[in-house]
Formats: structure tokens, C-alpha cells, sequence
């Protein structure tokens, strides 16, 4: 008898987890189908582009406040750790080149992305899966109004817009961070700083990988937050479920990409 | 929130975004490492270049008069041929060194150029002749390494004999001994 429980457990088990595998790949697939249904109607999106400045303002400039401070602090933390071990080994002119590498290659893009998904990601989800509860884009679909035309699609040209712009300004202004840290507060040298850095940062390797990376894991936050806000089940708890998911699910994808963009980029 | 209001802002993020990427390229990266004027081109030839990379500076009496443009590999002669961008403010005679040096311990090589006394200058085109290498640490290793195991060996094969430097001794030894101390082994 004991035995039968175990084995109808065990069942039980695999096949939830089954289950769950087909649901995400399922997922999966129909992000993909709203990805191609979402480039497929850009161009009337585009011909409506107040619609695409709109959204820019909503996800692009009311970032800025929590881009511009985060970027603020992580700079001159990178400052100090940087200059703390650099000192030891006498290097410590080397701060510029340490602050401006690892901000201009990784974390620029990949914090930018990190806080674009928790800031614009959740408010994109959220009103889009305000909007299929309200039944709104239904009306809008009775009114043969395309709703991922409409919708869907500024949304995402207005987030693939506004990354590497938010991700330039995160370099720059942790630069500057740790500029500040580094020259009046510690005390190197204002020329060899700046020297250094130029030096060693190449616009074409470094900058333009920078760049490179955070139009991808702008498609890939914004193309995951609108496909949770409209694949959302049309309840209170969905959309705040979906909220959640879209947290989750871009960090988790943008530190993956982040690795096989870094991988394919230190090889070539 | 009325269009003009969003087009404002709009207008002023994008402004910024430009801003932020003209920054980064202007002072973070080397783009601007182009703007030295009209130059004049000349090469050197080296039998080690050691980790010079094109864009390296030119230095003379430590000012920066010029950029390294190209670094290239002659398989007739077997050596290194660096194409060297001048400004053309600066004349420099056709007998000047040209020898790599590094800069601080990080190891930033460059070429640093000293003037010789020749009366006619370097043009467009012409060949530095005067070259110097750039300094490989592990020969200077094995060149300290056996200048010390040389001056053990005949330490031990002489042991009354006294090391003064250029005193006329008797037998060859001695004589190569002083020599061999006084000689740093570069």
C-alpha cells in the first residue's frame, strides 16, 4: 500500500513538472508570435508617432530620476573598492581605466536594464493588463482597432528607443561619479585619470559593445514585459502576478544575455 | 498631459541620451586622439617592438609630437617596420634615434625620438636608421643570469686574486676577471 502512495507521488511530481515545462515553452512560442505580430505592425505605429513619443516620456524620462542617482552612487562606490585594492599595488592612476571599463561594458548596460525592468517593465505590464481586464482592447478589436498596433507596438519601439539612451547617460554620470570620488575627495591626479582612461577605452570595442548590448536587452525587457501584460490572466491578482513575473523573468534573461553578449564580444 | 508638454521632454531625454554618448566618445574613449594637424610620415625599423601598438605616442623630450601608425612585419629582414605619423611642426634631423621606452610600470611602450646633429632633415617617406629595441625582460634576465654564473665561476677558480678594475695584473685571467666586473653585462 505504501508503495502505490509513493509511486502516485512520484507520478504526480514528474507530471507537474511536465506540465509546467509545456506551459512555459507554450509561453515561450506565443512570445514569439507577439514579438513578430508587434514588427509586423511598427510601420502604422510609426506613421502615428505621437503615439511612440508618448510612450518614450513614460518609459524613458520618468526613468531618468532612479538612472541618473543609481548611476550616481554606483559610480563612486566602483571609485572607492577601485582605489582600496588598486593603492596596494601602487596603480592607483589606474582608478579612471577601472571605473570607466567596467562601467561603460557591463554594468551601464546591465544595471540600466536591471532598473529599466523593475521601473518602466512593471508599469508597461501593469497597464496593459489594466487594459485587458477593463476590456479595453476588446472594444478596441470590435472597433477593428489594432490593439498591438496601437498598444502594443509603441510600447516596444518606445523601450528599444530609450534603453541605449538611458544606458549612455548611467556610463556618463558614474564617470562623473567617480571622477568626483576619485580627484577632489581621494586626491589622484586629474590628468592621469582621464589620460588613462582614454588610453585604454576604445570607442569601437568598449563604447558600441556598450551600445550593442543595451538595444538587446531593451528588445528583450520590453518585448517580455508587454507579452505578461497581455497574456495576463484579466483579474487583479493576474495582472499583479504578471507584474511580478516580468520582474523575475527580465533580470533572469538580461544577465543570461549579458553573458553570451560578453562571451560572443570578448572572442571577436 | 498635453502633446507639447511630452514633446519637451521627450526632446530634452534624446538631448541628453546625445549628450551622455558625445561625452563618453569625446573624453572617455580616444576619438579625439585624431585631432594632432597635417603630419608627415616616416619609418623605423626594429628587431623587437616589444608591445608598441599602432596610436602609441611619439615623444621628444617627453612632449608628444606624433602618433604610431602602423606596425609591420618584413619577412625579407626579418624585422619590425613602424610607420610613425609626425606633426609637422617639428623638423627632425635625419640622423635622429629612435628608441621604444615604456612608460611607468604598466607598461604603456612609446617611441621616444632624440635628435642627432645631421644638417638635412627627415621628409615624407624617408627611414630612421638610428634604432634601439625595446627592452625584453627576459633577456635582461639571462644576460644578468650569466654575467652572475661567469663572475662565480672565475670567483672560483681565483680566489687570491684581487678584483681591481683596470690594475695590470699578471696571466689573462685576472685581466678578463676586471674586465668581466667591470662590465654591468647590458
Amino acid at each position: 500500500m505504501t508503495k502505490s502512495t509513493l509511486l502516485i507521488a512520484v507520478t504526480r511530481m514528474l507530471r507537474g513538472l511536465g506540465s509546467r515545462m509545456i506551459d512555459r515553452i507554450w509561453r515561450l512560442g506565443a512570445g514569439a508570435r507577439l514579438f513578430f505580430l508587434t514588427i509586423f505592425y511598427s510601420g502604422e505605429s510609426f506613421r502615428r508617432f505621437h503615439l511612440i513619443l508618448r510612450e518614450i516620456y513614460f518609459t524613458g524620462v520618468m526613468s531618468l530620476l532612479i538612472i541618473i542617482v543609481s548611476a550616481f552612487f554606483v559610480g563612486m562606490v566602483l571609485a572607492l573598492q577601485g582605489y582600496n585594492t588598486l593603492q596596494k599595488y601602487g596603480s592607483s592612476e589606474a582608478i579612471g581605466v577601472l571605473v570607466a571599463l567596467s562601467l561603460v561594458r557591463e554594468l551601464g548596460p546591465v544595471v540600466t536594464a536591471l532598473l529599466f525592468a523593475g521601473r518602466a517593465g512593471t508599469a508597461i505590464t501593469a497597464e496593459i493588463g489594466l487594459m485587458k481586464t477593463t476590456e479595453q482592447l476588446s472594444a478596441m478589436e470590435i472597433m477593428a482597432v489594432s490593439p498591438i498596433a496601437r498598444v502594443v507596438a509603441p510600447r516596444f519601439w518606445a523601450g528599444v528607443i530609450s534603453m541605449p539612451i538611458l544606458a549612455a547617460l548611467f556610463s556618463m554620470v558614474g564617470i562623473l561619479g567617480g571622477y568626483l570620488v576619485a580627484v577632489p575627495l581621494i586626491g589622484v591626479d586629474d590628468g592621469a585619470f582621464w589620460s588613462q582612461m582614454q588610453a585604454n577605452v576604445d570607442f569601437r570595442v568598449d563604447i558600441v559593445d556598450g551600445l550593442i548590448k543595451s538595444l538587446v536587452f531593451g528588445v528583450a525587457c520590453t518585448m517580455i514585459a508587454l507579452f505578461e501584460g497581455f497574456d495576463a490572466p484579466p483579474t487583479a491578482e493576474g495582472v499583479s502576478r504578471a507584474t511580478t513575473r516580468t520582474v523575475v523573468i527580465s533580470s533572469l534573461t538580461v544577465l543570461g544575455l549579458d553573458f553570451i553578449l560578453t562571451s560572443f564580444m570578448l572572442v571577436v | 498631459m498635453d502633446r507639447t508638454t511630452i514633446d519637451l521632454w521627450v526632446g530634452v531625454f534624446v538631448a541628453l541620451g546625445m549628450a551622455a554618448l558625445l561625452g563618453l566618445a569625446m573624453k572617455v574613449g580616444n576619438l579625439t586622439s585624431a585631432n594632432i594637424g597635417p603630419t608627415y610620415s616616416v619609418s623605423a625599423a626594429f628587431e623587437n617592438v616589444g608591445s608598441l601598438k599602432p596610436h602609441a605616442p611619439v615623444k621628444s623630450a617627453g612632449v608628444v609630437v606624433g602618433r604610431v601608425d602602423s606596425i609591420n612585419f618584413d619577412g625579407s629582414k626579418f624585422e619590425a617596420v613602424v610607420k610613425i605619423n609626425i606633426d609637422q611642426r617639428y623638423a627632425f634631423p635625419k640622423d635622429t634615434f629612435a628608441n621604444i621606452y615604456t612608460a611607468g610600470l604598466l607598461g604603456e611602450q612609446y617611441i621616444g625620438l632624440e635628435a642627432g646633429g645631421d644638417e638635412d632633415n627627415l621628409k615624407n617617406g624617408d627611414k630612421i636608421t638610428q634604432t634601439q629595441d625595446a627592452i625584453v625582460l627576459e633577456k635582461m634576465i639571462s644576460q644578468f643570469l650569466f654575467s652572475k654564473a661567469s663572475e662565480t665561476k672565475s670567483d672560483s677558480k681565483e680566489p687570491e686574486v684581487k678584483p681591481v678594475a683596470g690594475a695590470k695584473a699578471s696571466g689573462g685571467k685576472a685581466a678578463t676577471k676586471a674586465v668581466e666586473l667591470g662590465d654591468p653585462g647590458f
